[in-house]
């Protein structure tokens, strides 16, 4: 019994105990949900009644008209969409970005963490600070500095490509250079996040694991392969669901800003968000964006249920839910 | 020796993080025709502070941006930090009647929304917030991934302090504001730290809901520039048939707009390594559970 509920008044001496305690029982919830109900509110507004408007997707959508009174067309919005190649290439561009993301930068990052533990405090602190750098700025701030890097006159890679002979490159016009662009400027402004998360994670590894191994001989490769990383299991699967889950969400700001929105470029840049986003404001076309939107949604749900499933089935410890 | 190559390879992969930043500041530092000569430049043949001058000369414009930075850093993440705060307390409470309706109907929008374009039609047809300062602080005033953080946080708190706390007569309101939040002041403090830098980053709703140029914070205000530059300069034979060639000889010179970026990007910048040991703190914690 907890000594503090002894001297409780209501409990021993008031005679309508009972009653008094459903009151306040009923007083407490209803304090609770009063709390909940500027969260509550917020989420009605700004992410349930969206959802309802994805109905715009089987409409004609008419901004005079509003949502309600435009008039149904079915599933014409999505039938132009597929028919079109625009529908596989943003679709494709979209998850094989998003895949050489994650695998690139998750084992850079493995690397990085593993290697750090090696270094002195000092430089630790160091080195942490300077990769984390990027990971603050805004890709608007990103794209200043590639554009130093990548503009057809005035910029250092070019110069860079002369200085050793070689022809300058009109970066925002071709399409062959872009995926590895991207991806350089992705492990750029990322890597040291993934990295500190993994290092913060090794650090919670007992470190008795560690001198077990070396009294048995293991080398350091050793000792990362079998020690380190299935330890980190854990923190790699949450990382692996969140950007499976993630995958059709492309990184709107990293394609819409570092290739300056080059329609030359589109071929190799464009992902669902960047189209979705024109789609609706240079095109005006509403009804087409809202239908991608939801095609965008729906495979997004799908795709968390299911990795959430798969690591279920292998440990059940590191799921979601 | 495996140490000496170890810290070789951090050498140089610091270098490559940050050597693009030195461009910029180089390039903010350099007198403009020898960018045209030379184009951007380490070490540029001839230094200058005219960029920061011609910047400094007007500074209505930027000075203008930041209060607008200054502002939705400072309301939105007071804002957001209580909303959220509130949201996680109720979640965290174990004997909450509607404790699990609650948090389904919280996490369930982690899972599935309507996506850009019906939240933008919400945004301009209903709310009416197109060019209203309320358009960028409002989207980003509740994360629910926050709400996550904050609730494992205050979950943390002994359910004992708080039925004591009752025992004494004190009513939830006063449970939360009393005891739960100066208990969470380490959680608060981290959250706060994300929640301000995603303000003072923020472009992506200014950018969708924000044409009055008066309104533009930082960030948008450097798109805007580095967009008109890229349109006059790559359509230069299309402007210069209707006679705009004069435009163009007044448009923001390269220094000037590497110094632009230095003074929006600046102040960040500068900040940042005070407060990166507390975001290092707040990861690991939080990893540790995970």
């Amino acid at each position: 019994m907890n000594p503090v509920k002894t001297y409780g008044t209501e409990r021993d001496v008031r005679p309508s105990a009972g009653k008094r305690r459903r009151w306040s029982r009923f007083k407490q919830d209803g304090e609770l949900s009063l709390l909940f109900l500027p969260g509550f509110l917020y989420l009605l507004i700004f992410a349930y009644i969206p959802m309802a408007g994805i109905v715009v997707a089987f409409k004609n959508f008419k901004v005079n008209l509003g949502v309600f009174r435009s008039e149904w067309v079915g599933f014409a919005n999505f039938e132009f969409l597929f028919t079109t190649e625009l529908a596989y290439r943003i679709v494709r561009n979209t998850i094989l970005y998003s895949l050489s993301y994650m695998t690139v930068t998750m084992a850079c990052a493995l690397a990085l963490a593993i290697l750090m533990s090696e270094l002195s405090r000092r430089w630790l602190k160091v080195h942490q600070t300077v990769l984390f750098l990027p990971f603050f700025l805004s890709w608007v701030i990103v794209s200043y500095i590639t554009d130093t890097m990548l503009d057809h006159q005035s910029g250092f890679l070019n110069s860079m490509l002369e200085w050793f002979g070689m022809e300058p490159r009109m970066w925002y016009f071709e399409n062959d250079a872009w995926p590895l662009l991207l991806n350089l400027v992705n492990l750029w402004k990322g890597i040291g996040f993934q990295t500190l998360i993994f290092y913060a994670g090794m650090m919670g590894i007992d470190y008795t694991y560690y001198e077990a191994a070396k009294i048995d001989g293991a080398s350091k490769l050793q000792m990362a392969m079998k020690i380190t990383i299935p330890l980190l299991a854990p923190i790699i699967s949450v990382l692996i669901i969140l950007s499976v889950a993630n995958m059709f969400r492309g990184d709107f700001g990293l394609h819409y800003f570092i290739p300056r929105d080059s329609g030359m470029v589109y071929a190799t840049t464009d992902i669902i968000d960047t189209f979705v986003f024109r789609a609706l404001r240079s095109m005006g076309d509403v009804a087409m964006a809202a239908a991608v939107g939801l095609f965008q949604s729906v495979v997004g749900l799908v795709m968390v249920v299911l990795a959430n499933f798969v690591i279920r089935k292998v440990n059940e410890e590191n799921s979601l839910w | 020796m495996a140490r000496a190559i170890i810290n070789g390879i951090f050498a140089l992969i610091s270098l490559c993080m940050f050597l693009p930043f030195v461009l910029v500041i180089t390039s903010s530092l350099s007198a403009e025709q020898s960018i045209i000569a030379n184009g951007y430049q380490y070490i540029p043949e001839q230094w200058s502070t005219e960029g920061y001058a011609t910047v400094f000369k007007s500074p209505a414009i930027l000075l203008r941006a930041y209060g607008v930075t200054a502002f939705i850093t400072v309301a939105g993440t007071a804002l957001s930090l209580l909303l959220t705060a509130m949201t996680a307390y109720v979640l965290s409470r174990k004997d909450y009647k509607f404790g699990r309706l609650a948090t389904f109907y919280v996490f369930f929008t982690m899972l599935f929304s309507g996506g850009l374009v019906p939240f933008y039609i919400l945004m301009t047809q209903y709310l009416h917030l197109k060019d209203n300062i309320l358009a960028i602080i409002l989207p980003s005033l509740l994360n629910v991934f926050y709400v996550m953080i904050m609730r494992s946080y205050m979950l943390k708190i002994p359910f004992e302090m708080i039925e004591s706390a009752k025992m004494d007569g004190a009513g939830e309101f006063r449970i939360f504001f009393r005891m739960v939040l100066p208990l969470s002041t380490p959680g608060l403090a981290t959250l706060g730290l994300m929640i301000s830098f995603n303000y003072w980053n923020e472009w992506f709703n200014a950018l969708l809901f924000l044409e009055n140029q008066s309104l533009a914070p930082l960030q948008l205000l450097l798109q805007r520039m580095i967009r008109n530059i890229e349109f006059l300069t790559s359509n230069s034979d299309f402007v210069s048939q209707f006679g705009m060639e004069v435009a163009i000889a007044d448009l923001p010179k390269y220094n000037v707009r590497m110094a632009m970026a230095i003074l929006a990007a600046g102040p960040m910048m500068f900040v940042f390594p005070f407060f990166q040991r507390y975001f290092v703190a707040g990861l690991t914690i939080g990893s540790l559970k995970g």
